[in-house]
Order: structure tokens, then sequence, then C-alpha cells
């Protein structure tokens, strides 16, 4: 927050919670519940898919139910067979807002997209269950050869880009969940910044589960080309539902030499969601891969982005800040790998536990042989606001060459009583005081967001808070 | 609009060791008290009790605040935020720092809060323009850089700097009463005077202060109508403004003298707080 911001919109207390509400939105088609090589098949099949990813995306399936669950992370109580795998909710893509069915687009409305579209970005994608729904990019840079469309109409019009980049830095063997997503995915972006074009506004996508017991598994895919920039932002949000839904991501982004691509996540999921989902992104010569990841809500988080920094000189940086309240685990963390010499890399994470909230920072830093000069630094910090809640903290490293500059701090505070009274002294009731502290504890990573997202995070941290003090 | 605020036979305890065994204080509006007393004799305790510190308990006696009418306040029963809004102010001897919330947010809700004082959690701000023209006149009353209210509180704050975002504070705020914690201590010689000039405008005939201080120059401008010595937990004397100069030059030895019981109490007091120290 600066001073040129209007601060009314931090501390705005006392509102309603804009995310969770449900539409009532008739399908176009729902796959019956459960997982199996039919549901797979008849995914393929609505899409229709060329035989390729057919197989692969059987293949998949066969990985995943050959897998483990994680040992890591939290407990994860999934029955995976009464979960709604595919659910299509349009007919078909809309280009413009008027084509999206009437409900929809109102869900939309309520969330800002096209308001936002109009006001600072260059695209957005909006994906209703498991189908974008609308998609828009700007003329010029759909003329200079961007291009931002769904992942599923991608391997229809671009198969050569996909079949060398798909599942080639995040395979299905990876780990369970990617699997599961290799096999029923289904929407996501598919983006592709040609050499030398620099994207000046964000490309946004939102996501969005509706129904019950949802399934949501989109699939995106970045390719920024030499000297090429790009910005992608996304947000999640679900209303709250009784029964778990799940939503099981797959993210891969490869930024070739002297590139810059920022992702930035912001998502606020409803309380039964299972959030399961693998990001990873590979930095060539050069190159800058940055990761802000904004994890509210959600019953479970297990997210850890990383940076592959593959050639010399490629920068990787991560910035979380996680929020766990009442019946939350943000398992969330980072990992970056330095498998070139000359490569840099930073970690920056900030977590909130609250009202038994639990909040876990796991993240690895590993050093490649040969990866000589590299510079990493870790600097985790928790935020405990009450006895009751929880924060852990899981640093691996793993450093294979000598001659490497690795740093590692990490720090739990409580919520300080002196700051409190401090506050308070000067007419802060106690729960704008505390959310005042929380929003100052965060206040290093929210400014490297553009105002509008800043804005956006300051009031989901004030939604969280609310009711904080009891 | 209250009239005074009334101490009457207060005890404050820390952690069950009684620091304050019975003060009374009674500060009139548009007055102005110094408290002065040797280190460790419990000047801030009383500043936090008054602004209500949750680790400082009143165990007897009460704070009131008094109307034109009669109409009594009990300050012990509110909240801090709610004796803030009531028209109650402290400057720290040693202000929080609160890293990442920047001074100007942070005072504009402040503000906003204290001037209106029935407002609730999420209604809206003083307005922008009008927050800003306010600040940045009452910085440059205070020869404080405007850039200074884009910084986190107190963070990073030398320590004179912390003492004139305190000024700054009281300047805002205007409270009906408000103490003064070593809020000389830590500026330079200029400084100390212009803050002297500060506090006297700011304070008016509208407002009770209690100056607590080691030395005189912030009474230079604020002559008080009574100055305090605090000795052991008690105020043991009150005089006129020349009890302050003989203090400031003479120390405390001519007091400890005349009260022993009180310097027992101090000892005692010492005595605690060093075998504390040394078994912890
Ligand atoms: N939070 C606390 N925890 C433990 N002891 C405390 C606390 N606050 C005050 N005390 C003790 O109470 C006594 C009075 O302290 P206080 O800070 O009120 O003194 P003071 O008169 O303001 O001194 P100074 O002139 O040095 O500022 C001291 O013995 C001090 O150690
Ligand atoms: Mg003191």
């Amino acid at each position: 927050m600066s001073t040129d911001t209007d601060a009314s919109s931090t501390l705005a207390l006392g509102e309603i919670n804009k995310y969770d509400f449900r539409t009532n939105t008739p399908s176009v088609f729902k796959a019956r519940r459960g997982l199996d090589r039919d549901i797979v098949s008849q995914i393929s099949e609505m899409k229709q898919e060329p035989t390729w990813m057919r197989d692969f995306r059987l293949k998949s399936l066969d990985i995943f139910n050959s897998k483990p669950m994680p040992k890591w992370g939290g407990d994860i109580g999934i029955d995976f067979q009464d979960i709604f795998y595919y659910l299509k909710p349009a007919e078909k893509q809309g280009k413009t807002w008027e084509e999206v069915p009437e409900e929809i687009k109102k869900t939309f409305d309520r969330l800002g997209i096209p308001e936002a579209e109009r006001k600072f970005l260059s695209g957005v994608k909006a994906q209703f269950e498991s189908e974008v729904v609308y998609g828009s990019l700007a003329e010029d840079l759909a003329k200079k050869g961007v291009i931002f469309t769904d992942t599923d109409t991608a391997v229809r019009e671009h198969p050569d880009l996909l079949k060398e980049y798909f599942g080639s830095i995040i395979p299905p063997t990876d780990n369970k969940f990617a699997a599961l997503n290799s096999a029923v995915w289904s929407g996501g972006s598919f983006i592709y910044v040609p050499k030398g074009v620099s994207i000046e506004f964000p490309l946004q996508a939102y996501f969005r589960i509706n129904a019950e017991s949802m399934g949501q598994f989109e699939r995106t895919l970045i390719i920024v080309d030499e000297g090429a920039h790009v910005h992608y932002v996304e947000g999640c949000t679900a209303p709250m539902y009784s029964t778990e839904s799940l939503h099981s991501a797959v993210v891969e982004i490869v930024v070739k030499k002297h590139g810059r691509c920022r992702y930035t996540t912001i998502q606020n999921w409803a309380n039964n969601i299972y959030n399961l989902v693998t990001k990873r992104a590979l930095a060539y010569e050069g190159a800058m891969m940055e990761w802000i990841d904004g994890n509210l809500g959600s019953h479970l988080t297990m997210k850890y982005p990383a940076v592959y920094m593959m050639e010399p000189g490629a920068r990787g940086e991560i910035l979380s800040i996680a929020f766990a309240t009442a019946g939350q685990h943000q398992d969330a963390g980072a990992k970056l790998v330095h498998a070139a010499p000359n490569t840099s890399g930073r970690i920056v994470s900030k977590s909130i536990s609250k009202n038994g909230g639990r909040s876990s920072y796991r993240g690895l830093v590993r050093v490649e042989p040969g990866a000589k000069k590299s510079r990493s630094s870790v600097v985790c910090d928790a935020l405990i606001l009450d006895d009751i809640s929880r924060s852990d903290t899981y640093p691996y490293i793993e450093i294979e060459e000598q001659d490497v500059s690795i740093g590692h701090e990490a720090s739990v505070s409580k919520i300080g009583e002196e700051q409190l009274f401090y506050l308070m002294s000067r007419g802060l009731t106690e729960a704008e005081a505390s959310t005042m502290i929380v929003g100052g504890f965060i206040e290093p990573l929210v400014k490297e967001l553009p105002m509008e997202y800043a804005v956006e995070m300051n009031r989901l941290i004030e939604l969280q808070m609310e009711g904080s003090v009891g | 609009m209250s009239e005074r605020l009334e101490i009457k036979n207060l005890h404050v305890a820390v952690e069950d060791q009684e620091i304050l065994k019975g003060v009374d204080l009674a500060i009139g509006r548009g007055e102005v008290h110094a408290l002065m007393g040797p280190n460790g004799s419990g000047k801030s305790t009383l500043g936090y009790a008054i602004m209500g510190h949750p680790s400082y308990e009143v165990t007897n006696g009460s704070v009131e605040l008094i109307d034109a009418d009669g109409t009594r306040h009990d300050i012990l029963a509110m909240e801090p935020d709610l004796r803030a809004r009531a028209g109650v102010f402290l400057a720290f001897q040693r202000p929080m720092a609160i890293p990442g919330v920047r001074l100007a947010d942070f005072l504009r809700h402040s503000v906003t809060n204290i001037r209106n004082p029935d407002r609730k959690e999420g209604q809206e701000l003083m307005p922008m323009r009008d927050f800003r023209g306010e600040l940045k006149s009452k910085m440059q009353d205070l020869s404080i850089d405007t850039e200074f209210a884009r910084r986190y509180v107190n963070d990073g704050f030398s320590g004179g700097e912390m003492k004139r975002a305190e000024i700054l504070q009281l300047a805002m705020l205007r409270p009906q009463f408000a103490i003064l914690d070593e809020t000389d201590s830590g500026l330079d010689a200029d400084a100390v005077r212009l803050a002297s000039e500060s506090i006297a405008r700011i304070g008016g005939a509208e407002m009770g202060i209690l100056i607590i201080t080691h030395h005189e120059q912030l009474l230079e401008h604020n002559i008080p109508l009574q100055t305090h010595v605090m000795l052991g937990g008690r105020i043991v004397e009150s005089g006129g403004p020349e009890l302050a100069a003989e203090l400031h030059k003479q120390g405390y030895d001519r007091i400890r003298k005349a009260y022993p019981e009180a310097a027992a109490a101090e000892e005692a007091m010492e005595a605690e707080r060093r075998l504390e120290t040394t078994t912890s």
C-alpha cells in the first residue's frame, strides 16, 4: 500500500464474502461421477482430440493408479470415485461476453473480470468448471503472433508446439496429481510469446468452480521465446459446499534465452477444496522466471512452484503468501534448482496462521554439480495470530557444488501484544490493529504486485481477518 | 468535552509485582503538569496503566474523565482504543515499530476513529485529500520531511525521528488529555526547543498535559502548574516550576532523605529486579 492508493480499500472490514455465491447453471454435458478408462476416453472424445493426446491420457491414468499418495504435506481425504471429473458448462467459447450464457456471465461480472479486462488487461480467459467459456486477446498482440488460447484449442491448432512441450516439463510420472491431471485435464491457458515481443499489460485467467463435488483440472502451458516478456495472472475461487471438491492443475512454463515471465496467482478457495497443484518453469540463459503466489482458502493446499535454472545467468524468484485459518492447511513452498553456473534464485515466503489454521513452508534449494557461482537466498517468515494455530518450516537444501552462496533465514513471530497496544492506543480496534499488522507483514510481497492486484490481495487478507478477534 | 482527568489511589502491578503503590493526580483542561522521578520509579507505568496496556494490571484505585456537568467516565473499564476515542493520548517513551505499515495509512485510520468515536469497523475513512493536506501542514510545522509519511511506523526511525513522529500524532489527534513520556529524550537541542514550542501550540487552553521528563527544556514553553516527584511508585512531593529546576540540577538525594519509606520501596523494587535477572 502506498499513500497514493486509497487506504479505505485495504481496511474495508465487515464486508460480505463476495466469492461465496452459487449460480444455477445447467450444464451442457456432465460426465458421470468417478474415474476410469471410460471416463477418460469420454473426455477425450468430447474434445475430439487426436490419438496422441488420448493415449497420453490413458497412459497417465495407469500411472495415477499405480502411484501412492504423496508422503509429505497434509492428509488427503479424497474419495476419487466420488468426484465429477468433467463438466461442460457451455456449448462453445464466447469471443464477446454477450456470447457467454447469461448466468455464467453474471458470475464473472460479480467477480469483476469484464471490468478488469476493460481497465488493465491485455487478454482474458475465463474458465467455468471444466471449460474456458470466454477468451479475448488484444488485437495488436495477436498481430504480433502472440497466442493466448485455452489449451484444448491449442491441441487442435498448434499441435507442433504442444507435442514438443506438453508434459515435457512435468511428466505424468512426476507425482500422483500430475498423473491425475494428465489423465483428465481440461481447459487452462496456452500462451506463446514470440521472440522479442513484450506484453505490457497482464494476461489473466480466472478459474471458477461452481458445482458441488467437482474436479477442476486445468492445464497451462506458457512458452516465452527469446527476449520476450509476459505477466500472466490467475485467480481462482469457488463457493462453499459441504462436500469436497478437487482442484488439481498442472502448469508448465519455458522461458527461453533472456526472456522474462512473471506468473501471479491469487486464489481464494472455499474451505472444502483440495488444491493440489504442480507448477514448474524452466529458465534458460539469462532468463528470468518469477512466481508470485497468494494462497488463501482451501481445505488443503499443496503447492511448490519450481524454477529450474537450466543455463548460465538464469534467475528464479518465488514469492509466496499463505494464509491459513480454521479448517485450513496451507502446505506451500518453493523449489529452486540451480542446474547451471552463475544462476541466482530467491525465495521469500510469508505465512499467517490464525483460528487453528496451519501453514507450512516446504522448500527445496538444489545446486547441481558444476553450477558454480550460483547464489540463492531463502527467507521465510511466519506470523501466528493465536495460541491454537500452527506454523512449520521444512527447508531442504541439497548442494553438490563448492563454489556457491546459499542463505537461509527463517523467523516465526506471534502478533505482538506491544504492537497491538500501540495501534489501539491510537484508536484502532483490536481487529483493525491486527489487520493492519498482518497487512504490514505481507507488505513487502504485496508491493511487488501491480496496483490492482495489490488491492485485491489486501482485500482478501481482510476477509480472512474478519472475526479474527474473539 | 471532559474537564478533568482524575487518578485516585492507583495501584498497578506487573507480573504480580506492585509497581504503583497509590498514585493520586488530577489534571484539568488547559493545565500542564510535570512528572519527574528517578529511573524505575514508575512514571512510564503510570502512563501505560492510564492508556490500558494489558501487562499493567490495575489492582486498586480509579482513573476517570469528568465532564463539565459532573458526568464521570470510568477509563479503566475501556479497551485502549476506547480510551483513545474518549480523548486520552500517550506519547510513548519507546514507540513500537510496525513494519510494513506506512505512517500515513496508520494515521489516517487513527485520525478517522478518534475524530469520529462512533465509527464502526469498515466505515469510510477521512477523505484522502483532506487528510493529506492536513498531514502535510502539520509535518511542515514540525519540520518533518513529508516523505516521512511514507515510511513504516517507527521502523528503523532514529530516536529523534520517533519522538517527532509521536508529536506529529499528538498534533493530528488533538486529544483532551495527553501524557508525554520522555518525548524530549533522543531529540537534539534544536529539536527539543521546537518540540517545546510545538507542544505549547498544540496544547493551548484546550488540552491537559502530563509531561514526564528528566529535563527542563520541554517545560520552557509549557510552564507546569505543578511538578510532581515520583519515588518508589508514589508521588511524594508536588511543587511549582522551581521544583523541576531543583531536581534537574541537584538530583533526588534530598527527596530520598525526605521520604525514607518511598526510598525503601525503591530499594526493594530494585533488589527484586536484580534477583529476577540473576535467576532467569
Ligand atoms: N513490562 C514490565 N515488565 C517487568 N517490569 C516492569 C515492566 N514495566 C515496568 N517494570 C518495572 O517497574 C518499575 C517502574 O518502571 P517504569 O518504566 O515505570 O519506570 P520509569 O519511572 O518510567 O523509569 P525511567 O525514568 O527509566 O523511564 C521498574 O522497576 C521496571 O523494571
Ligand atoms: Mg519511563
